[in-house]
């Protein structure tokens, strides 16, 4: 990685993190805080969806997976919530790592796997909600007792910087795998398996990375989830809002790009919150946006927002060329 | 090098490949032609671990490899190009060519440096930084054979590199793949253009119907009466040699 690939997420990195020092209202506050942990969940479903082609309807399963994981190490074990984040990240990788055993091994490609992923999270969501071990319909609460050793801090702003430091992590984990070995060869099974193979690219170990990463980054935005509401069930955790929300932040942001997530979660959150300031009456307006900004992002900006500003970049490009052209040719 | 020994491939009730063998010393351009639907993919395929056989052994290099998964094969030195070709379609000509190079060099800079370097030598140099979806059909096939010379193979095989080129573009491409074997590439290839076949290949093989009627050198082979009625019908060899003894 050059500089030039790490300059633009520090910049956006530090401009954000200055943000609650204006910023000072708790919905605000709560909202950012909400947006970054959709938008960090988002950044592992493009891990495996945008860089890796394996479209996941079910990221829920890795979210619920970590939400789930630190709240029980927490209630049940006394393991303390730092470890309970780490731990919550490990148990959403082999989480990934078994479904993507299970199912790439038998060459579940396409439809099939987000058939599949959908069906894993609905189980968990069934599961969780019956077994009194994960607290069954009641969910789970995460005792109240501010203090920073128990990631609870008195001041929303920490939390927000930590979800924000996260983020930033994350970005550099993308951009370090667009940039390596691994990155080019999950693209390249992306784009055409069977070329990948014969040019020596292990196609099921690329894939099994992946969705492994992919699980732990989501899983550990499950977890910051239950740290920073307190509460779980299972139609929250394993719920398919989240699995929908994680999916569309990338598509409207930028499929296989570094900030895509980052961008689609912002704007999706950004507008819905912006139409229940407008129309708050109307129950549901937020997701009417949603399914409009999708529509309007799948038929005029393949390639997300992201893919959008840069065919208008290269189209000014084009036409600052012209202009050039065509004023030397009227100095002759 | 390569010791194909009695491979054969059912389709359901086909036999696309039946009991076929052929056997490769390192060094030098083989070829494998054929009527169409021979079966000449089929076993390229086999070779390549992308379709296992019915029945029979692949060796390389002395090690069985019959079993061996695609990967393995490549990382072995087998390296294959696809008949219908398969660029990457959203990358640069560059990336398409740095995942081959990527198999023997982990670093990025290496393996970029790897691919301008094979994009040189196929002719490609000047559309290093185009999208492979934009490229013209005998780009993409340049592109096939650089990203298979860019993971260093020792065995390479070539599925028709030269179909669907127009006779310049193959005059342009004889050297190139003349180039690759003086290196010391062995190369086995399926090949439809005859003037290119008994240009370049030292010996060939024959298939018909999935099986190996005949081997030798081009002009011998091109001869051989089996070799003609599998191209022309049977009885084909005979009417010709009654035709050539009219005329002559």
């Amino acid at each position: 990685m050059t500089a030039r690939d790490l300059i633009p997420i520090a910049v956006l990195t530090v401009l954000a993190a200055l943000l609650p020092l204006v910023v000072t209202s708790s919905p605000v506050l709560n909202f950012l805080v909400f947006m970054l942990i959709v938008a960090l969940g988002a950044q592992g479903w493009n891990i495996l969806g945008g860089f890796g082609g394996q479209f996941s309807f079910g990221h829920a399963a890795f979210f619920g997976t970590g939400a789930y994981a630190t709240a029980i190490l927490q209630l049940r074990y006394g393991v303390n919530a730092w470890a309970g984040l780490v731990l919550a990240t490990a148990a959403g990788a082999a989480v990934g790592w078994a479904i993507g055993f299970l199912s790439f091994r038998s060459g579940l490609r396409g439809s099939y796997f987000a058939l599949v992923t959908l069906a894993f999270a609905e189980v968990f969501r069934i599961l969780a909600n019956a077994a009194s071990f994960t607290g069954g319909a009641a969910g789970l609460l995460i005792k109240l007792d501010v203090h920073p050793a128990n990631l609870q801090f008195a001041d929303r702003a920490v939390f927000y910087w930590l979800v924000l430091a996260l983020v930033a992590a994350v970005l550099l984990l993308t951009r370090w795998i667009q940039r390596s070995r691994f990155g080019a060869q999950l693209v390249a099974v992306r784009e055409n398996e069977d070329a990948a193979k014969a040019l020596g690219v292990d196609s099921l170990k690329v894939k099994l990375r992946a969705i492994a990463l992919s699980g732990g980054v989501t899983a550990l935005s499950g977890c910051l989830y239950a740290q920073y509401f307190l509460y779980i069930d299972a139609n929250i955790a394993y719920g398919s809002w989240i699995s929908v929300e994680l999916l569309l932040a990338p598509i409207i942001g930028g499929v296989g790009t570094v900030f895509g997530p980052v961008v689609g979660a912002l704007t999706l959150h950004g507008l819905g919150e912006v139409a229940k300031q407008f129309a708050g009456r109307i129950p549901g307006i937020d997701l009417i946006v949603f399914g409009t900004v999708l529509v309007l992002a799948v038929a005029f900006a393949r390639g997300g927002i992201l893919g959008l500003l840069e065919r208008l970049r290269d189209r000014g490009r084009g036409m600052v060329a012209r202009g050039a052209k065509e004023v030397s040719h009227a100095g002759r | 090098m390569l010791a194909v020994d009695g491979v054969s491939k059912r389709f359901g009730g086909l036999m696309a490949v039946d009991g076929a063998s052929l056997a490769l010393e390192p060094g030098g351009i083989v070829g494998l032609i054929g009527p169409n639907g021979a079966g000449k993919t089929t076993l390229f395929s086999m070779i390549s671990g992308f379709v296992p056989p019915s029945d029979g052994r692949i060796r390389f290099e002395g090690t069985d490899i019959t079993a061996e998964e695609p990967h393995r094969r490549a990382e072995r030195g087998i390296g294959r190009t696809f008949q219908i070709v398969q660029p990457f379609a959203g990358l640069t000509v560059c990336e398409n060519i740095a995942v081959g190079a990527y198999l023997r060099h982990a670093k990025r800079a290496d393996a970029t440096a790897r691919a301008r370097e094979v994009a040189r030598r196929v002719g490609l140099a000047a559309e290093l930084d185009r999208p492979a979806g934009g490229l013209t059909v005998a780009g993409r096939k340049r592109l096939e054979l650089a990203r298979a010379l860019a993971t260093e193979p020792k065995l390479l095989l070539l599925d028709e590199v030269l179909a669907g080129l127009n006779p310049s573009e193959i005059r342009d491409i004889i050297p190139v793949i003349r180039g690759i074997r003086d290196e010391g590439v062995t190369i086995l290839m399926i090949e439809h253009v005859m003037q290119a076949v008994m240009n370049l290949c030292e010996r060939v093989y024959v298939l018909a119907q999935g099986r190996m009627i005949a081997e030798g050198p081009p002009a011998a082979v091109c001869a051989d009466p089996r070799v003609i009625e599998a191209y022309l019908g049977h009885g084909a060899a005979a009417r010709l040699k009654a035709e050539g003894a009219a005329h002559g």
